[in-house]
Parts: C-alpha cells; sequence; structure tokens
C-alpha cells in the first residue's frame, strides 16, 4: 500500500510491483520489435508505444476483467495491459500460426476475447464507435461492464470521434474514451492539428466530463480513470480523459523524425513514466533497489522467451488463409 | 528521354501541374514537410509554400470533402488518401458529392477534383495497408478512375487528371512506386483519359489487366515467346468508364482472354470487362474468357506465406496463359 499519495483502487504491494513489472513488459516487449523491424526478421510496418508504458498499464489496471477495451495502431501496450499473452502476440508479429490471428494481422490487429479486448485497429479512429457499441450492448444485457476505448490525438479528429461521442453521451453510455495525446498524428503536430489547448476540452460539446491528465503519472492515471469508470458505472455515462504523453520512437519503422527536436524527445524521455512509478515504490519501501532491478530483468527475459516461442512456431499453412471468412 | 521511377513520374507530373497552374494546390495527411508516407509529394511543400501544400488533420471524409468544395468553387485540388484502405470515411463525399455535382446542378457546377490513393499489396501492410478498392467506385457515374502501369502513363495521365473538368481517382500500386522504371519524355505531354494501351502486340491470347498486374503480364508473355506463344496484352489504364472499343478489338484479335487482377474475383471490375467481350466478341471466342484474380478473404493477410500466395505473380499468370493456349 501506498502512503504518501492515495491511489484508487486501493493496490497491494504485490499488486504495485506487478504493475511495475508489466510496464517494464511493454517497453521490452516494444524496444524488442523495434530491434527485430530493424534486423529485417519482422516485416511490414509497426508503431511503437515506448514512452506511453502508463496511459496503456494505468486504465487497464483499474477495470474488471470482464471490462472490455478497444485498442489502435499503436497497441501492443494495450494488449499486454489488458491481459494479453506475449507469446502469442510476438508469434502474430513474427506472422506465425500460434499468433492471436494465425498470422493473418499482424501488429495491427490483435484481439483477445477471453480477455476482453475488442481488438487492435488498422484504423484511425476505427475503434471508437466500436467500444460505443459494446458499450451500448453492457447496457442493453445489464452488464455491469465498462468499455474503454483507447486513441490518439490523430483519431480525435477524425468524424468517429465526434459521432461516438455524442452517441454515447445521449445515450448514456458506459465508455470510457481515453486520448493518449502522444503530441503527434505521423508528422502532424497536435499544436498545428487541433486550435484548443486540450482535447479533453471537447467532451464539453457533448455534454460529457473531460479530464486532463499526466500520462506519465502512473497514479493520476489510475486515480482519474477509476473515478471516470465509477461514474459510468454508476450509469451516469461516459468521460473523456486526455492523457499527456509522448510516444518516443518515430511514428512507424520508416518516419525520421524530422518535425520535432531532439532536445523536445529528450525533456519527455527524462520524464518517464515507468521510472517515476519504480522511484516512487522505491520511496515507499515496497521494493528495493535491487529487487526492482531483478524484477525489470524478468520482464526481459519473458519478452526474449516470447522471441523464442515465435522463432519455434511454424509458419500458418495457406489452407487457413480460405478460413474464417464466414460462420 | 529520362528514366525515372513510378513515384517520380507522380511527383513530377503534381509539380508541372502547379507551376503551370496556380488553381492547383495539394492536401493530405502528412503530404506537407515530410513529403508523404511514399515521398510522392517530397519537395512540393518547400517548393510550393504551405499556401498550396496542405497538411491535413486524420480525417479523410474533410479531405475529400473540403477538397470538393473548394474545386466547385474554382480551385483544383489533388487530394491525397494516405492508403486506399483510408478512403473509406471519404466515400460517402465522393460518390454522394463528386460524383453527382454536375448531374444535380444542371451543369452549373463542376467538380475537378483528383483524388489519389496507393493501393495494392506486396509490401507487407497486411489487412489495412493492402487492399484494392477500384471495385467500390467502378459503378459510379460521374467519377473516373485511373490506374496507370507505367511512369510514362502515371505522368501523362495524372496530368490530365489535374487538368480534368470532373472528378478522377488515381490509383496508384503501391508497390510499383520504386519497382517500376521507366522513360518519360523530357518535353510536356498529357494522356487521354478512357483510353486502353496495348503493351504489347501478339497473336495466340489476350491479356488485358491494369496497374502493377499488367507488369507480371508483360514477364510471363515474355517467356512464352519462347515457347511459340504470342501474348497481345492490352492496359485499361482508365479503369472507369472502360474503353470498350479497345477491349473488344484486344478480345477479337485472339479470340483467347485472360483478364488479371490482384482484387477478389468476384465483383471486381473485371466482370464488367468480361461482360463486355460477352456481349461484343461472342462469334470471336475459341476458348472462355477466363479471370484470374485474389483470393475470396476480405484483405491481404499478413503472414509472409499468405501475402506471397495472395499476389498476383508472373507464375501465376504464365500458367494461365498456357491453360489458354492448350484450350
Amino acid at each position: 500500500m501506498l502512503n504518501s499519495v492515495q491511489l484508487y483502487p486501493e493496490k497491494s504491494n504485490d499488486e504495485l510491483l506487478s504493475l511495475l513489472k508489466e510496464m517494464w513488459t511493454i517497453r521490452f516487449f516494444d524496444e524488442k520489435v523495434d530491434e527485430f523491424f530493424a534486423k529485417g526478421m519482422i516485416h511490414g510496418t509497426t508503431h511503437l508505444c515506448v514512452g506511453q508504458e502508463v496511459t496503456a498499464t494505468g486504465p487497464c489496471a483499474v477495470i474488471k476483467e470482464e471490462d472490455k477495451i478497444t485498442s489502435t495502431h499503436r497497441g501492443h501496450g494495450h494488449c499486454i495491459a489488458k491481459g494479453a499473452d506475449i507469446n502469442r502476440m510476438m508469434a502474430e508479429l513474427f506472422g506465425r500460426s500460434t499468433g492471436y490471428c494465425k498470422g493473418k494481422g499482424g501488429s495491427m490487429h490483435i484481439a483477445d476475447v477471453e480477455k476482453g479486448n475488442l481488438g487492435a485497429n488498422g484504423i484511425v479512429g476505427g475503434g471508437i464507435p466500436l467500444a460505443t457499441g459494446a458499450a451500448l450492448t453492457s447496457k442493453m444485457k445489464q452488464k455491469d461492464e465498462v468499455i474503454l476505448s483507447y486513441f490518439g490525438d490523430g483519431a480525435a479528429n477524425e468524424g468517429s470521434f465526434h459521432e461516438s461521442l455524442n452517441i454515447a453521451s445521449i445515450w448514456n453510455l458506459p465508455v470510457i474514451f481515453i486520448c493518449e495525446n502522444n503530441q503527434y498524428g505521423m508528422s502532424g503536430s497536435v499544436k498545428e492539428m487541433v486550435n484548443i489547448e486540450h482535447i479533453a476540452d471537447r467532451a464539453t460539446a457533448y455534454g460529457i466530463p473531460g479530464k486532463v491528465v499526466d500520462g506519465n503519472d502512473l497514479i493520476e492515471v489510475m486515480n482519474e480513470t477509476h473515478e471516470a469508470v465509477k461514474h459510468a458505472r454508476d450509469g451516469k455515462g461516459p468521460v473523456l480523459i486526455e492523457a499527456k504523453t509522448y510516444r518516443w520512437k518515430g511514428h512507424s519503422k520508416s518516419d525520421a523524425r524530422k518535425y520535432r527536436t531532439r532536445e523536445e524527445e529528450q525533456a519527455w524521455k527524462e520524464a518517464d513514466g515507468i521510472k517515476r512509478f519504480r522511484d516512487l515504490l522505491i520511496s515507499e519501501e515496497i521494493v528495493t533497489e535491487e529487487a526492482a532491478d531483478n524484477l525489470r530483468k524478468e520482464a526481459k527475459q519473458e519478452v526474449e522467451d516470447a522471441v523464442k516461442y515465435a522463432e519455434d512456431s511454424p509458419e500458418p499453412s495457406i489452407d487457413t488463409l480460405m478460413e474464417d471468412v464466414y460462420a | 528521354m529520362a528514366v525515372i521511377s513510378y513515384i517520380q513520374a507522380v511527383n513530377a507530373a503534381m509539380r508541372e501541374e502547379m507551376e503551370k497552374d496556380e488553381k492547383v494546390f495539394i492536401l493530405g495527411e502528412d503530404v506537407g514537410e515530410k513529403g508523404g508516407v511514399f515521398k510522392a509529394t517530397e519537395g512540393l511543400y518547400q517548393e510550393f509554400g504551405e499556401e498550396r501544400v496542405l497538411d491535413t488533420p486524420l480525417a479523410e471524409s474533410a479531405i475529400a470533402g473540403v477538397g470538393i468544395g473548394a474545386a466547385m468553387y474554382g480551385m483544383k485540388p489533388v487530394a491525397e488518401m494516405q492508403f486506399a484502405d483510408f478512403i473509406m470515411p471519404a466515400v460517402n463525399q465522393i460518390i454522394s458529392e463528386a460524383a453527382k455535382t454536375r448531374y444535380r446542378s444542371n451543369n452549373d457546377w463542376t467538380c475537378p477534383i483528383t483524388i489519389r490513393a496507393p493501393y495494392g499489396g506486396g509490401i507487407h501492410g497486411a489487412l489495412y495497408h493492402s487492399q484494392s478498392v477500384e471495385s467500390l467506385f467502378s459503378h459510379v457515374p460521374g467519377l473516373k478512375i485511373v490506374m496507370p502501369s507505367t511512369p510514362y502513363d502515371v505522368k501523362g495521365l495524372l496530368k490530365s487528371a489535374i487538368q480534368d473538368e470532373d472528378p478522377v481517382l488515381f490509383f496508384e500500386h503501391k508497390r510499383a512506386y520504386r519497382l517500376v522504371k521507366g522513360e518519360v519524355p523530357d518535353e510536356e505531354y498529357t494522356l487521354p483519359i478512357g483510353k486502353a494501351d496495348i503493351k504489347k502486340e501478339g497473336e495466340d491470347i489476350t491479356v488485358i489487366s491494369y496497374g502493377l498486374c499488367l507488369h507480371f503480364a508483360m514477364e510471363a508473355a515474355e517467356k512464352l515467346e519462347d515457347e511459340g506463344i504470342s501474348t497481345h496484352i492490352l492496359d485499361l489504364r482508365t479503369v472507369y468508364p472502360l474503353d470498350q472499343e479497345a477491349i473488344i478489338e484486344a478480345a477479337s484479335k485472339t479470340g483467347k482472354v485472360l483478364l488479371v487482377t490482384e482484387d477478389n474475383k468476384e465483383g471486381s471490375l473485371m466482370g464488367e470487362v468480361s461482360a463486355i467481350i460477352a456481349e461484343h466478341c461472342l462469334f470471336d471466342l475459341d476458348a472462355p474468357v477466363q479471370r484470374l484474380a485474389g483470393p475470396e478473404v476480405p484483405a491481404m493477410p499478413y503472414a509472409p506465406t499468405m501475402e506471397k500466395y495472395f499476389m498476383m505473380n508472373p507464375e501465376k499468370i504464365e500458367k494461365a496463359i498456357r491453360e489458354l493456349a492448350q484450350f
């Protein structure tokens, strides 16, 4: 239990440590993917969430297992945070038959029914209406489940965002819209693409609460999401949360990041949310430096094991190409 | 004559039209300083400035719609859809507005917009970065759809598209961007929209295709030439409205016709080509018209083995031509 700060919902020391480890897993997973892309061992393209671990882990840490999420093209972190098996994730990126989509989908299309992940999505803004629809199901079937919809600042300019917020508002649906504002939609700076300071301010236009949070502060992200989830579960309708964050890497593997400065990148790296949470746990004497290092190593090893699993997995047979088109 | 790549031809056509006509401007995602994901607009922002090369938010419906409005009121916009797969939110604007503007306004308003989009697979883009979308639009009078195969055709046809008084969808095969190179005259030229082009004269089998598949057909034909099978190859270039006369002539010439597309077979525009041949060439045919196309699955899968199986290639075409020759 934390003493210096109030965290909702309260988490045991073991739970706090597993959150720290999960964020490391997310980081190492994507760093490994980056490495394999550079080596040409994974092909296609990928979108890495290095630097955005807090906004993946925090919201998923306050919802129940049966609650659902929709994710984005930058979705590895969301998948891991919602409990995905990193072996099957890595296998999908390797295009292997043991992957989440049997090799058909790749990086942008990991869905996990068992864990309540309605799927990453290769279309920007594609998941927002789906989350709203899932929330409609929850309401119609009186399931008491909430849906978290992850999307980026770029998606907040798509029609699907605006249409969904309005519908969720008028129908009072239990959906939390989580905008991971990582400052750039590919090369488009949010400062140039949005003429207001906070995307969360758009909530006002739809008559729902909008909150801005520091996306590198796990405690703040969790507390605000917790409150939003409570609001939605109490039948008071949707909430828009905007988490200010930063993707440390380029948009995708082919991005030289000419649209931003190295100084800006460095400043965000110094605000690293994983380090911040680790330091908090150490200062609260929940973990020693040594034990934290061991946890970090464990996470790294698990990612290595996932690579091994993927490499050892068979390629999909061509016959499966025609499967899963219809019921 | 200079040898340039397919994408350089795209770039050169836009540059020349922008130099000539101040009404021509570009809008799309990351088309400005970044020069586009595939570098189609590289250097244009630097040369013509931000007034004429507009980076837009991620909002495809508005990219098309704003372009259409600007075109109606006297500009000549060239709108870029980052991937053909992303055109879906813009379909309403394209079909409901662009295609019908002239007809519904008693010919008072026109819509001289060009909408460019990279289509097709073979770059490991997986489900949402590989699709062929032409048949979604090739049933909509009011639109013209150009799908060139060579740098020469790209340049001449894109210039014509920009100059055209009606909306033109210009689909560029993204795998061809750097793969396909060819000679382009130094002096200015345009090519007529609506005209197919004989890419190779032959006597035994007629292959009708477009885009990247055309090159695969040329490769197959060259190989079969040694075996004494002479292939006649017609490049549709404009896939809507079709050049009926050229299709009838090419089909009648050999009496054995193979139609090749990367799109999935059922409902592809090759069905229409086939119908034209059935209506006009019955007594000239020596074999049933054959269609070679992609499999009936929702999108191109990610795994390398599956993508390879899905993609058209010279071997598939060679086999189909040989079978037709033996009929």
